[in-house]
């Protein structure tokens, strides 16, 4: 796997088919790049959990903190660090512990080790490294170009509409199925 | 398209530009409107947090622009762009975010004129203080870089003298010095030269001129390459500490390889205020679309009436660095292959008198103060682009009083020739 550069559609396939997601070193301070990727992510409607043992107690959006990968008690499919690399290796190895192990480890932006990596690849996961969450989906869903980000992304197809149809609106005007 | 790298002339027309999720709409809609209605007061939030993408306010973001933005991202190979009312407002927007009062930033002393008034009067009187280096000589570049610089300024084909700089070597004097090198490549434009494949970390258009093409729109527009480290040493706290404008956000931390363009847009648009009209991203982008065809043309004339100019008895020199005896035809060769530009100084044996009288003889050439339209364009710097700087300066510049610049057009060349050739008499 060449981690210095990843097919939009390696990407593609993991955001599509992943639907739990561990965040750890996830913060509820609401300027923290981490909070910045739970709330976009939970608004895409992945089912996040919030792994901070600093925060144990406290929530996340409504959703209670965790620990530790292993106290999380159910399967998750990909885990996303919000960690630096040197305290990658240990969560790496947490995860392949877990049973079943996840799908997917993801290591945000400006974080990379790639003996962890090779590690989780050789167990059959799959590792994005480097990279976050929030703007690879705003990439591919072309709603990151709003802020005049170079997607990559050509295409003589419709953009999915932020809203599911029209709707006819009798009493108060209709939510947006789109949160975000 | 996923792992193909689309050609040039194809992300000219597509790069941004998706139909119209709601419509179907194939070419871009223009969104002619200020603001833009949030979903629910979290979804508001969200966006004024910078949590979520979204338009708030055409003055930050606006999807008719967006996709210009992007369309010029792609076309330079860089990770996002941030479009102005104008070049110059582009140049104030990226030096917003550099610069603090007191420091410095060195620029190549072959500028557009406006270029130079803006850095010399209202930059130094915000404190951002100019140091001149001679893009001939890239030790000069080395000599100015003090503890206070932040930022080396060049053009990529300098206005007015049509010389083509040698990137790599002051993109070195940027990176030994640990400050981004931003490019004007307005007179080249990404077709002919694309600095971020050269070093530049920061690229900036007047879009009014060949991106446009068509002189009818204002514009410009920042981009960011991505490359530059902004958090290594404290030295641009916009991007690399906490900011009070958005309750402690670190936008590098936050935004990764696109944060200078994010930084632009949320602190620079923001605060400053000079938005591009989505009237005019949207005639900028109808221009970009034929940018290649158009710049092949535009190239093809300009060595053509160069070549005649060269010839030509009342011409005391033509300074195109497409013509092979040319002291910047190395730097042509090696940075802008497939054309040297269309703009370009000659200068007259008659002197100044002699320039006067060419710009009032010529039929098709229009004198006026633009370059990079499809007509062609004649103007004498020294009495108008260039007439704010002493003797000096306007020598440096290449715009000394016998000299005379062309933007030469799309017409036929034969045309252009012919009128060129009355005017000059025989």
């Amino acid at each position: 796997m060449n981690h210095d550069a990843y097919s939009d559609d390696y990407i593609r396939e993991i955001l599509s088919s992943v639907k739990s997601i561990a965040m750890v070193g996830a913060s509820p301070q609401n300027v923290r790049p981490s909070y910045f990727a739970f709330k976009y992510l939970a608004g895409r409607d992945y089912d996040m959990i919030p792994v901070n043992p600093a925060h144990l107690g406290k929530s996340l959006l409504g959703i209670p903190f965790v620990a530790s990968l292993a106290d999380i008690g159910r399967p998750i499919d990909m885990v996303d660090i919000f960690r630096s690399p040197e305290h990658v290796m240990p969560l790496v190895e947490d995860a392949l512990a877990l049973s079943p192990p996840p799908k997917v480890i993801w290591m945000q932006l400006g974080v990379r080790n790639d003996e962890a990596a090779a590690k989780a690849e050789a167990a059959g996961l799959k590792v994005v490294m480097n990279r976050c969450p929030k703007i690879e989906f705003g990439r591919l869903s072309a709603e990151i170009s709003w802020l005049g980000v170079n997607s990559k992304v050509l295409s003589s197809k419709r953009a999915a509409a932020p809203v599911k149809g029209m709707q006819l609106s009798l009493g108060p005007a209709p939510r947006n199925n789109d949160p975000m | 398209m996923t792992d193909r790298t689309p050609g040039f002339a194809t992300l000219a027309v597509h790069a941004g530009a998706h139909p119209d999720p709601t419509t179907g709409a194939r070419a871009t809609p223009i969104y002619q409107t200020t603001s833009f209605v949030f979903n629910d007061a979290d979804h508001a939030a969200s966006l004024f947090g910078l949590q979520a993408f979204g338009n708030i306010y055409t003055r930050i973001t606006n999807p008719t622009t967006a996709v210009l933005e992007e369309r010029v991202a792609a076309l330079e190979g860089g990770t996002a762009a941030l479009a102005t009312a104008s070049g110059h407002a582009a140049q104030l927007v990226v030096m917003q975010q550099l610069m603090r009062p007191g420091d410095e930033f060195i620029a190549a002393r072959k500028l557009y004129g406006g270029s130079i008034n803006q850095f010399k009067h209202a930059f130094q009187s915000f404190g951002w203080n100019v140091v001149w280096a001679d893009p001939d000589d890239v030790g000069s570049f080395e000599r100015a870089v003090t503890p206070k610089t932040k930022a080396i300024f060049i053009e990529s084909i300098a206005n007015p003298s049509g010389s083509v700089t040698d990137i790599e070597a002051i993109a070195a004097v940027a990176r030994n010095a640990g400050v981004p090198l931003i490019v004007d490549n307005t007179l080249a434009t990404p077709y002919l030269i694309r600095p971020i494949e050269h070093g530049a970390d920061i690229v900036v258009h007047s879009l009014t001129k060949f991106l446009g093409g068509h002189g009818n729109s204002l514009g410009g527009i920042v981009v960011d390459a991505g490359t530059f480290d902004w958090s290594r040493d404290g030295k641009y706290p916009m991007l690399s500490e906490p900011r009070p404008e958005y309750h402690g956000i670190k936008l590098q931390e936050t935004f990764g390889n696109f944060a200078f363009a994010i930084a632009c847009r949320v602190l620079g648009l923001r605060d400053l205020g000079p938005a591009l009209s989505p009237f005019n991203a949207f005639m900028i982008l109808t221009g970009i679309e034929t940018l290649p065809l158009r710049m092949q043309k535009h190239c093809e004339n300009a060595k053509a009436i160069a070549e005649f100019l060269s010839t030509h008895p009342a011409v005391a020199a033509v300074n195109y660095a497409g013509l092979p005896g040319d002291p910047y035809h190395k730097f042509a060769r090696k940075y802008a292959p497939k054309g040297a530009g269309a703009v370009y100084t000659f200068s007259l044996k008659g002197g100044y008198d002699a320039g006067v009288s060419l710009v009032s003889n010529l039929k098709l050439f229009s004198h006026l103060a633009n370059v990079g339209d499809t007509r062609s364009l004649v103007i004498h710097p020294a009495s108008t682009t260039h007439s704010q700087l002493d003797d000096a300066q306007k020598t440096a510049a290449g715009a000394g009083p016998d000299v005379v610049r062309l933007s030469i057009g799309i017409e036929d060349k034969e045309d252009l020739i012919a009128d060129l050739a009355q005017a000059l008499g025989s």
